[in-house]
């Protein structure tokens, strides 16, 4: 048999490395929305951060931002955050059609 | 044709499975979701809690629960269903094995999934093959109608008292379990109608609380040795009952599969291609093509799997001078697939020719008609005389 | 035969969208086969949906590889690189968009249909489930379908409010959906 597939496994059991794509999803092309921090809104108080599901906001020293690697779009910082500073917006409005 | 016509409706595989097997009115229903057989649990809870199937749902949580119940209520004397795939699968196998030792008449839906050992959540026959052995008779179906079908049949065939023996009615997960098809789901009074010649005979034994009886006790010597010959022997009767009951169907509702294994363009076939389950409907229409092409290709599509249809097929396939086995599962421990080394079995009696086993499906890659194509064309160059490759994993290549 | 594939999202109702055109397209007398291929069975996950329809019973079981039609229920797949794979010569393009298509997105395609979907089900449905939006848009720009079958088989699959939301969306899908023929 000749075999043309190029092996994914570099072991002879089926072992992956966490920090690459078998076993490190990238959720953050799930999303359908995502979260646009309005900057002058925000406080701070890092209750986003701590309500993160996949805790994906970064600490940016004085405002956090999502990492849009992960983000799923599930919405829940825009729910609680205090000051309403974020807005859920559809990713269409991302997409560079053409 | 006695039986009316039923409703035609779009129905996925999973609903249609749960569907026929409420016009079964099975009485106890013990099932544990999982992908892809979700639908069937989900559906029959719902049709309890509209009152469209009176039955008891045991509410467990996990299939070995799912099986020890229905175990027990069929060995109480009560119809049973359930359905399972994989890991549920895997996970009830000790019980999967005592409710084929103690004869109990369950009938269950097996969704075709791979099974542990590696994590998948994908079609493949694996499971099914993980279960060969568990002294089930397991068989395997084609298309949305023929799961109706199958699984009315199957009540026929596992609670008849001459076999007596739990039934596995296989389908591909996702191909079929997720396939939305137009179905003719049959009358209810039809299906209570084809079920009715079992009530005309004796009744099986059971559990009935007070009475000094037990079940699948006494394994020591020729108790063991007794209990295992006579469920053999049954797995043997099985064989020729399926036959029976697909032709009484056929008489009955006008549909009709060939029993243990369907034939097609077999006839005046020169080489024969083997398969089961969704993949058997591409097969056919490569066949077609390959036949316009001027190739006599046939297809045995193999229905029932255990009790493995060796009278039937040898019959299909003597005098063929080459055969190809697509095997959509893996068998450990041998070079070829696992139809493939079962079928290398009755070599003998359908003469020397070459035996191609080709692995593919695996994992929901498709058995495309690409694929099947070129199994035909290999065989028949086997078939010819030429050189050949005696296994092959389609993907791997 | 005919070959639809549609690209979405779990939640965005691409697996029933696929159910929904196999009713009608049955209610029409035609034999259709119809599946999704996803992974884990979570919102936000790629779904695709294939759907093949025929005047004779369909025996293949398997994806679409050379589709005439696909149906992008979710902008966001467009990056997808595999997305137009096999398109076949002369084939629809049904999408979701907020936005104009600037140019021809693959050689092979003869028709466009692009359509605020999601836009329109936010206003008729109150929710992002574009599908029903899409279906009427598909009839209209291929019209292999009439708008009547879909909206006759809707209620095989929704029932009160809902249902009248959904043929609103299906309705203005069908009359918004702006056609392209190149």
């Amino acid at each position: 048999m000749v075999i043309k597939h190029k092996m994914i496994f570099k072991t002879e059991s089926p072992w992956s490395d966490a920090n690459q794509v078998m076993l490190k999803l990238d959720t953050g092309s799930w999303r359908t929305e995502r979260p646009v921090l309005d900057k002058e809104k925000c406080n701070y108080c890092g209750l986003c951060a701590l309500y993160c599901p996949p805790q994906c906001m970064k600490d940016m020293s004085d405002h956090y931002e999502v990492n849009l690697a992960f983000c799923k779009g599930c919405g829940i910082c825009a729910k609680e955050c205090p000051k309403q500073a974020y807005t859920m917006k559809p990713e269409g409005e991302f997409t560079h059609e053409g | 044709m006695k039986a009316k016509k039923g409703k035609v409706s779009v129905m996925t595989g999973n609903v249609v499975a749960a569907n026929a097997a409420r016009l079964c009115r099975p009485e106890v229903v013990a099932c544990y979701p999982i992908t892809p057989q979700s639908e069937v649990a989900e559906s029959l809870s719902g049709f309890v809690a509209d009152g469209q199937l009176d039955a008891e749902i045991v509410e467990v949580e996990g299939e070995n629960s799912a099986m020890n119940v229905c175990r027990a209520a069929s060995m109480a004397g009560a119809r049973v269903f359930t359905a399972t795939s994989s890991y549920g699968l895997v996970y009830m196998y000790d019980t999967v094995l005592e409710t084929a030792g103690f004869r109990a008449p369950v009938v269950m839906v097996n969704v075709n999934r791979e099974t542990p050992g590696i994590h998948a959540v994908s079609s493949g026959q694996q499971d099914m093959i993980s279960t060969r052995d568990s002294g089930w008779v397991q068989i395997i179906v084609e298309n949305n109608q023929e799961i109706v079908d199958q699984i009315i049949m199957s009540y026929r065939l596992a609670e008849d008292f001459d076999i007596q023996l739990p039934v596995m009615m296989n389908y591909d997960g996702y191909y079929l379990s997720y396939l939305a098809e137009a179905v003719e789901m049959p009358d209810q009074a039809d299906v209570d109608a084809f079920l009715a010649p079992l009530k005309k005979q004796p009744q099986r034994p059971r559990i009935i609380p007070g009475a000094s009886t037990g079940c699948g006790t006494h394994g020591m010597e020729m108790g063991y040795v007794e209990a295992r010959y006579k469920h053999w022997v049954a797995l043997e009767r099985a064989k020729k009952k399926v036959d029976d009951i697909d032709k009484e169907f056929g008489e009955y509702f006008g549909r009709s599969y060939g029993g243990q294994i369907e034939e097609y363009r077999m006839n005046d076939a020169d080489i024969a291609i083997v398969a089961s389950g969704s993949a058997a409907g591409t097969a056919k229409t490569v066949v077609d093509a390959k036949r316009a092409e001027g190739i006599k290709v046939g297809l045995v599509k193999i229905r029932l799997f255990r009790p493995f249809p060796e009278e039937r097929l040898i019959q299909a396939l003597k005098g063929k001078k080459a055969i190809g086995v697509i095997d959509r599962s893996i068998c450990f421990g041998w070079k070829y697939g696992p139809m493939c080394v079962e079928l290398k079995a009755i070599a003998p009696s359908i003469g020397s020719v070459p035996i191609l086993s080709y692995i593919d499906g695996l994992a929901n890659l498709d058995i495309t008609i690409p694929h099947i194509g070129r199994v035909v064309d290999e065989v028949n160059a086997a078939a010819k005389g030429k050189a050949y490759q005696d296994v092959t994993w389609i993907p791997m290549e | 035969m005919k070959e639809i594939r549609i690209h979405g999202r779990g939640g965005q109702g691409a697996v029933l969208a696929a159910r929904m055109l196999a009713s009608a397209f049955v209610a029409e007398g035609k034999y259709v086969a119809s599946f999704p291929m996803y992974g884990f069975e979570r919102r936000g996950a790629p779904v695709v949906a294939f759907t093949r329809v025929d005047d004779k019973p369909i025996r293949e079981k398997t994806q679409i590889y050379n589709p005439d039609c696909l149906i992008v229920i979710d902008p966001g797949l467009l990056t997808l690189p595999t997305l137009f794979t096999g398109l076949q010569p002369g084939g629809a393009f049904i999408l979701n968009s907020p936005r104009k298509l600037p140019k021809k997105p693959n050689e092979n395609l003869k028709i466009g249909g692009v359509v605020n979907a999601t836009g329109i089900a936010v206003q008729e449905i109150g929710r992002d489930i574009p599908n029903t939006c899409l279906l009427g848009a598909f009839a209209a720009a291929t019209g292999w379908l009439k708008l009547e079958s879909i909206l006759a088989c809707l209620p095989d699959y929704l029932s009160g409010d809902m249902l009248q939301r959904n043929l609103k969306s299906a309705e203005r899908g069908y009359r918004e959906v702006e056609v392209v023929k190149w």
